[in-house]
């Protein structure tokens, strides 16, 4: 059985096509990431994967349970943070919590024991009696996803749950989705920052106009595009980039006060650059060759696509 | 899907706008405020019988205590983006509209009671027939916090805009449901009032005090009942084509 399983989801606003024929099978256990442009339809996907929004055409199966004919167990089984949905202002930290839990069906003990300790995960316990309308944004954040996990789901739905925070609450969420992860849930998250979801995610899906146009691993999406490394080098004078074009070099441009240069032959391009600083007298800084990021992959997949 | 698990969702959603709406501006001022100016304004300076007058009284005072909160509820949580979260809960949006029709009743129920202790105190009114005052207690608040969770339902995140429209609804209602003139005095014009749900709710509460309805209780508590399922319908129908839209 596998944790989320949609097939063939469509979903069209007027003219625009926001979801054009997704499928997407999270097994359990794995932390899934779904990175996309702006607009490339990660929100409409999770809307629908989440109940909120009806699908054009469609199934989504939560934990072998149907979202559309079996609404309420399903949602029983998962935890969503919206990417633009906020927990009630009018109410204390705790009061969101514990209500969202009671949701959940869960007893008195039991809500109050996790409250306390999600607040305290979340480093808001010194809040908890505070109204939430008082709370920054970063904060507010936090509960939530205090709100999302505190039924422990087996299913954790995030939509850019980083997106505008600092490093500290930033890292609070990170940590947070890695242990609810460690303690069962499987996560399906959705953000812009490429290198956080590589160094989070078993499993990436890049959408590109309302269509996935690669799943993998991030390590095997990284070497989809080992054949074309670059290498950073910095002059001790001042250079124009057409200097560089050579044989070996296909394009170069500048970064800081560094050069980057793309190449398919990493080691004719050393030698290259070598030759050319000799030829021209310049002083070579620094230099280091450096194989694809998973952010390449992505600019050169959606910008081809 | 599990019948226990849905009136659960209904009642958590109750809970909630328990909460956080009854303290709501509009809400005081709308529900409790408004009825008991409008009372005054027609009653001072004027000989008029009080008894006779305060089923109608009655009947105003639970349409708009009932009525308050529904229109506010979901257009405030779409402006304040709770909206989105909430249907992401384990409820559906049956239990949405169901949970805050019973709250809006509960409300109404409850402040109508309120004053209906306090006038019998006061006036020392008649009660001709008590198993009538439950009944329009009942289907009264149910039936006008379904017309308040209805005016909300189209899609918005303007609260205030929700609230002129709704009022720009109530308040003619109130002309023409024998309140101001009972419908015993209305004669050949009592037509007039025949179209608006609120006649039959005044009318239960005069067979209830005064004994003096002019429809039989049971049309009265008939028609109420359709009214509030007409309700529940519109407002699922407008709903469910909202989360269809992605409004
Ligand atoms: N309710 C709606 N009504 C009309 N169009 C919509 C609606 N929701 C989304 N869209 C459109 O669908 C497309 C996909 O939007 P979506 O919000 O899913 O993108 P996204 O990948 O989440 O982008 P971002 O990274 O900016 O959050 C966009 O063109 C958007 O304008
Ligand atoms: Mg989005």
């Amino acid at each position: 059985m596998n944790a989320i399983e949609a097939h063939n989801l469509y979903k069209s606003f007027g003219q625009v096509t926001a979801v054009d024929d997704v499928s997407i099978t999270v097994k359990k256990g794995e932390i899934y990431g779904f990175l996309g442009q702006n607009g490339a339809g990660k929100t409409t996907t999770i809307r629908m994967l989440t109940g909120v929004l009806i699908p054009d055409s469609g199934t989504v199966r939560i934990c072998d349970m149907d979202i559309l004919k079996q609404p309420l167990e399903a949602k029983m089984h998962m935890g969503v943070i919206p990417e633009n949905g906020t927990v009630y202002a009018d109410l204390t930290a705790e009061q969101n919590i514990l209500w969202t839990a009671k949701c959940y069906r869960m007893d008195r003990a039991t809500r109050e024991k996790k409250a306390r300790e999600i607040l305290i995960r979340l480093e808001l316990d010194g809040r908890k009696d505070d109204l939430v309308r008082t709370f920054s944004k970063g904060m507010r954040q936090r509960i939530s996803i205090a709100c999302a996990i505190v039924h422990s789901p087996p299913v954790l739905f995030l939509d850019e749950p980083t997106t505008g925070l600092d490093v500290i609450s930033r890292r609070l969420v990170i940590d947070t989705v890695r242990h609810m992860n460690r303690e069962g849930s499987t996560v399906l998250i959705t953000t812009h920052n490429i290198e956080e979801a590589s160094a989070l995610c078993s499993a990436i899906s890049i959408i590109h106009k309302g269509k996935i146009i690669a799943t993998d691993s991030p390590e095997k999406l990284r070497k989809l595009f080992d054949t074309s490394g670059f290498i950073e080098i910095s002059f001790e004078q001042k250079i124009t980039g057409r200097t560089l074009i050579t044989g070996g070099i296909s394009r170069a441009e500048p970064l800081g006060d560094k050069w980057r240069v793309y190449t398919d032959d990493a080691d004719r391009a050393v030698k290259d650059l070598a030759k050319i600083a000799e030829q021209n007298n310049l002083k070579i800084v620094s230099v280091a060759t450096s194989t694809p990021t998973l952010e390449q992959a992505f600019i050169e997949m959606t910008e081809g696509a | 899907m599990d019948l226990r698990m849905f009136i659960w969702s209904v009642l958590m959603v109750t809970e909630k706008d328990m909460r956080i709406y009854y303290y709501k501006g509009s809400v005081v001022i709308f529900g409790l405020l408004f009825p008991f100016i409008m009372f005054l304004t027609f009653f001072i300076g004027r000989n008029l019988d009080l008894i006779l007058f305060f089923p109608g009284f009655l009947g105003m005072m639970l349409f708009f205590s009932a009525s308050s909160t529904g229109p506010l509820i979901t257009p405030w949580e779409k402006r304040e983006k709770t909206y989105e979260r909430l249907v992401s809960l384990p409820v559906v949006i049956e239990s949405i509209i169901l949970g805050d029709i019973l709250s809006g009743a509960v409300f109404g129920f409850v402040i109508t009671t309120l004053v209906w202790i306090a006038g019998s105190f006061l006036l020392h009114l008649p009660l001709a027939n008590p198993s009538v005052l439950i009944a329009a207690l009942f289907l009264g608040s149910l039936a006008f916090a379904a017309l308040g969770t209805l005016l909300s339902s189209p899609a918005t995140n303007t609260p205030s805009n929700i609230m002129m429209f709704s009022n720009l609804v109530r308040l003619p209602l109130i002309f023409v449901s024998g309140i101001f003139i009972p419908l015993s005095q209305l004669g050949t014009w009592a037509w007039t009032n025949m179209f608006s749900p609120l006649t039959y709710l005044v009318d239960l509460f005069h067979t209830a005090i005064n004994g003096d309805g002019v429809y039989s209780p049971v049309l009265d508590s008939a028609v109420l009942i359709s009214v509030i399922f007409i309700f529940v319908v519109a407002a699922k129908t407008i709903q469910q084509h909202n989360l269809l839209s992605g409004r």
